[in-house]
């Protein structure tokens, strides 16, 4: 071949351009997250996992309030020796990150021992730090549930001014917000708090095995370790107990009629002690499991299915077929974790030294301790607790809309956190002077500009890395929280020149080779386009899909390692899948014939 | 069967691999196999007593231990030589009576269950012992169709003691002639539909979580003779999961012919991208090399067939696994004092 070797490098970040047109939506993100020069010389790449899509201002907030927490438990809390944080920039309205290794040795020396005294604590002591966690982590939704919603009466109720309380309104509006923040803020720290440890814990283990069996695949790990009544299958088990009570109650045959959420709901209020029995239960179900949103927390629109009762429901039909069927849809919780037992024990036996016994006891145990709070604490950060937050600056959305800021709540997320507190302000001192307030001229025609600069960034493909290649990816957190390794990095570089055009790489998720047809999900908007038997290409998924995948045949993301919630849902419903392509929803067309080998981690587009 | 002729012919059920001096390594093999209840075709060994006093009828004749022990295995054509003559010899020696009539009575009652071929397959004393490499250097016969070409291959597997292979073998790994005697598997041949091997361990990276199985259309004689290039699967020994599935195109098939041994055909162009084995067929081949491999307590070298008729997986064969078993892996770890140092494998940089 004559063609010109392709440079194993990425672009620069300074080759990158702003998309002409959204300069001044660019230039709203802080200046601490833009790139510089400097940024040349290191390596970064597009954290697609968790921010797919282009973020809003509002949203940022997100990757700032939880890389400040990762950071801080890397660098400050439990110093791990290896890795400090991580650093993040934003081009496009793409979310990119670098990390801090540690290199010099007698460095990482220092930190080790400092590990040793925090880390080693935590492991040691982890049932009871992890039912504190809990506690401190309720006490937050708690906290965040109580906070009062954003109001401007035209005067200060009579019964404040007689009770002496002494501030007025608008104080309260700074006071909620600033609260609110710092709750979200507090929030990240918990989840970071065990995140790195449990991950840390679990891969020691996971690297025993692939020595000991080299050709062991991922999921069978996983299958050792993964809990059996963890929260995240709460959601999808609620639905299935409401399904089995409407099959109980009679009043099943209102689901099959295609209604609204909530006209189904105004119907089964009219159907007497059955119908309210059900409404009943769906109440029980609904605080807390439904407090979790359609995405993985970092988007204002993934919204609750307590927000919108429409997914929920709409896999509602189907569970009840199945229960009227004859299934009873109980996960057989007990048989589930004697298989699991079976199979640590059966590996067990093929390791052929005690020596080996005793080392791969020790490490399932730890993995054992470690993961209840690997696979639960999603629920109570980036669900629950995230779900309270967006709701809570939807409120300032509505208070600001309410007084000319925006034509709709929803305009708030177009704003950073910072330039929220100036509108709240800006509110408070117009209300206090009996004034006009600046913003209604202000807000407006910048939210159009930033939301119409989304629309924008959204049509381009952004590099999945910049810079230059590492020779090895040595930092744990980069691996562990994203899978992302030389290999892959290698693979990433390689696609076009010498890799077969039809075929697609990722990570075994869950084993079975399925063909159908391909359709592509780039938000939650389009799942109603996909039909029985279609193969799911998207983005990233989370437990949320779950309803959806007794629909599809199989499932592709972009993004995910075998330890992905995508890769833990599909085992868990036993659907063929493939995550962390890298660019599946890109490089497959809607509409064309694939097949999954769930077990190789292929996909081939068979057009 | 006559009383007296326990002496000289052994069924697989009363065999073990205890009886290896009297039956060969494959002998004994079949019947530890048989008494474990796994399916193997049925059959009888002609053992070692009757090729003793086959051999001291002709010892006295002439010599032929002392002359094999006497040769320098480097003198080729020597070898070669004395083979060629020691062959020839026992080949043409006659069965002595008692011999001869226990291996028909055996031979009816196993044609009289199934009315088939038999194979006829040397099983020597050294098998499977010091070097499992020597178990290919003896003759084995298929689709043998009647009891004077059995009894004739009986003999010629005795000779087969004598190869060239064989002799040079012997002596440069200094076994004693003396020791080395010859047993003879008599089995009903398996019109096998598909037949392969299996081995419970992987070959590639010696994992013993998975088994490798390699298959093909016909018997199994073209997937050991490499005429082939069979299906291959990788499978998890203990989940079942079919991590690695290769169909190939397997253009031609080995199968029997009326008159006696095999021929190789072309496989029809429909069947040759046609996996051999059915998922539930590979399944159950998972379970039988599970049971052998916990029965001996090492992992195995398997051959099997599926009979054409029946759909029985039946084993042909197994031996312990030599190429991984022999090598001294070091450990994968070992415990620490503090459970917690396992994860400064992860986090202290070393990884």
């Amino acid at each position: 071949m004559d063609m010109p070797t392709k440079p194993k490098q990425f672009p620069l970040p300074s080759s990158l351009k702003v998309v002409p047109g959204t300069e001044s939506a660019q230039a709203a993100y802080p200046y601490y997250t833009q790139f510089e020069p400097a940024d040349d010389q290191r390596f970064w790449f597009y954290n697609s996992m968790h921010f797919p899509e282009p973020m809003s201002a509002f949203d940022m907030v997100t990757a700032e309030a939880a890389y400040c927490a990762l950071g801080a438990s890397n660098t400050r809390v439990h110093c791990l020796p290896t890795t400090l944080g991580i650093d993040h920039r934003i081009i496009n309205g793409r979310v990119y990150i670098g990390g801090n290794a540690v290199t010099d040795p007698q460095e990482i020396a220092r930190r080790l021992e400092e590990f040793k005294q925090r880390a080693f604590y935590y492991y040691a002591n982890w049932e009871r730090l992890y039912a504190q966690w809990r506690e401190k982590m309720m006490g937050l939704i708690t906290a965040a549930q109580e906070l009062p919603k954003p109001q401007l009466p035209e005067f200060e109720p009579l019964a404040n001014v007689h009770a002496g309380v002494g501030i007025a309104a608008n104080h309260r509006l700074l006071d909620t917000y600033q609260k609110t923040l710092e709750g979200y803020f507090r929030m990240w720290h918990h989840h970071f708090e065990f995140l790195l440890l449990g991950y840390g814990a679990y891969l020691t283990f996971f690297d025993f095995c692939k020595k000991a069996f080299p050709e062991i695949t991922d999921q069978t790990i996983a299958r050792m370790v993964a809990g059996i009544e963890a929260e995240i299958f709460r959601p999808d088990d609620e639905l299935r107990r409401l399904a089995r009570c409407a099959v109980e109650l009679g009043v099943d045959a209102h689901f099959g009629k295609r209604l609204s959420a909530n006209e189904l709901i105004a119907t089964l209020q009219t159907q007497g002690q059955s119908g309210l029995a059900w409404l009943k239960e769906l109440e029980v179900s609904r605080h807390p499991w439904f407090n979790i949103n359609v995405g993985d927390g970092f988007y204002h629109y993934h919204r609750a299915w307590n927000d919108d009762l429409s997914m929920p429901f709409a896999s509602l039909p189907d569970y009840i077929q199945r229960v009227k069927d004859g299934e009873s849809l109980h996960r057989p919780v007990e048989k589930l974790l004697a298989e699991r037992q079976q199979l640590i024990e059966d590996y067990r036996e093929l390791l052929t030294t005690g020596e080996e016994r005793a080392a791969y006891d020790q490490m399932i145990t730890l993995a054992h301790r470690v993961f209840p709070y690997v696979e639960g604490h999603k629920f109570y950060c980036e669900h629950w607790y995230t779900n309270l937050f967006f709701n809570k600056i939807r409120e300032f959305g509505a208070l600001l809309a309410e007084h000319g800021f925006f034509a709709d709540a929803e305009d708030v997320f177009h704003l950073t956190h910072y330039e929220l507190e100036s509108a709240i302000i800006d509110l408070m001192t117009a209300w206090s002077n009996g004034s006009a307030p600046r913003g209604p001229g202000r807000w407006p025609g910048i939210v159009a500009e930033r939301r119409a600069a989304i629309r924008e960034w959204a049509k381009h493909e952004t590099p999945p890395a910049l810079g230059v290649v590492p020779d090895v990816i040595d930092d744990p957190a980069i691996v562990m929280l994203w899978g992302i390794t030389r290999e892959s990095l290698d693979a990433w570089l390689s696609t076009g020149a010498d890799a077969d055009p039809n075929e697609l790489k990722g990570f075994a998720a869950c084993r079975g080779v399925v063909e159908g047809t391909a359709r592509i999900v780039k938000s939650v908007d389009e799942i109603s386009r996909l039909q029985k038997g279609d193969i799911l290409v998207c983005q990233v998924t989370n437990p949320t899909w779950a309803p959806i995948f007794s629909k599809i045949s199989a499932a592709v993301s972009d993004i995910g390692g075998s330890m992905s919630h995508a890769a833990i849902v599909a085992r868990e419903y036993g659907l063929p899948a493939v995550v962390g392509t890298g660019n599946g929803t890109s490089r497959i067309k809607d509409g064309q014939r694939i097949r999954v080998d769930g077990g190789r981690g292929i996909v081939t587009i068979l057009q | 069967m006559a009383q007296n002729d326990s002496g000289f012919v052994g069924w697989f059920a009363e065999l073990g691999l205890a009886d290896r001096p009297q039956v060969g390594g494959k002998g004994g093999s079949l019947g530890e196999l048989e008494r474990a209840g796994i399916a193997v075709p049925p059959g009888f060994v002609v053992k070692t007593a009757a090729f003793e006093q086959f051999l001291a009828a002709a010892e006295q004749e002439a010599p032929i231990r002392a002359r094999v022990a006497a040769l320098d295995p480097e003198d080729l054509a020597g070898v070669t030589a004395l083979s060629r003559q020691l062959r020839a010899r026992v080949h043409a020696a006659p069965l002595p009576p008692d011999i001869s009539a226990a291996i028909e009575r055996a031979y009816t009652r196993l044609n009289a269950q199934q009315q088939a071929a038999v194979a006829v397959r040397s099983s020597a004393t050294t098998e499977d012992a010091a070097d499992a490499s020597f178990a290919g250097l003896q003759d084995t016969y298929l689709w043998v169709r009647s009891l004077e070409q059995t009894l004739d291959k009986v003999r010629s597997c005795w000779g087969s003691l004598y190869s060239v292979e064989s002799i040079t073998y012997r002596r440069r790994h200094g076994f004693a002639e003396a020791d080395v005697a010859m047993a003879v598997v008599v089995q009903t041949m398996v019109d096998a539909r598909t037949a392969g091997v299996m081995f419970t361990r992987s070959p590639l990276t010696g994992d013993r979580s998975v088994m490798a199985i390699e298959g093909s259309w016909g018997l199994g004689s073209a997937v050991v003779g490499g005429e082939v290039t069979p299906d291959r699967w990788v499978i998890g020994k203990i989940t079942g999961e079919i991590s690695v599935r290769e169909i190939s195109n397997k253009q031609i098939c080995h199968v029997p012919l009326t008159e006696g041994g095999i021929e190789s055909v072309e496989v029809p162009e429909a069947r040759r991208h046609t996996a051999c084995m059915s998922d539930e067929e590979l399944q159950a081949l998972r379970a039988i090399g599970r049971k052998v491999e916990r029965h001996y307590g090492r992992p195995q070298d398997i051959e099997w067939a599926v009979d054409r008729h029946s759909g029985a997986i039946l084993l042909l064969q197994s031996r312990p696994e030599t190429v991984w078993s022999s090598k001294e892996a070091a450990p994968v770890d070992r415990p620490a004092a503090d459970p917690s140092l396992h994860v400064l494998k992860i986090f202290g940089g070393s990884r």
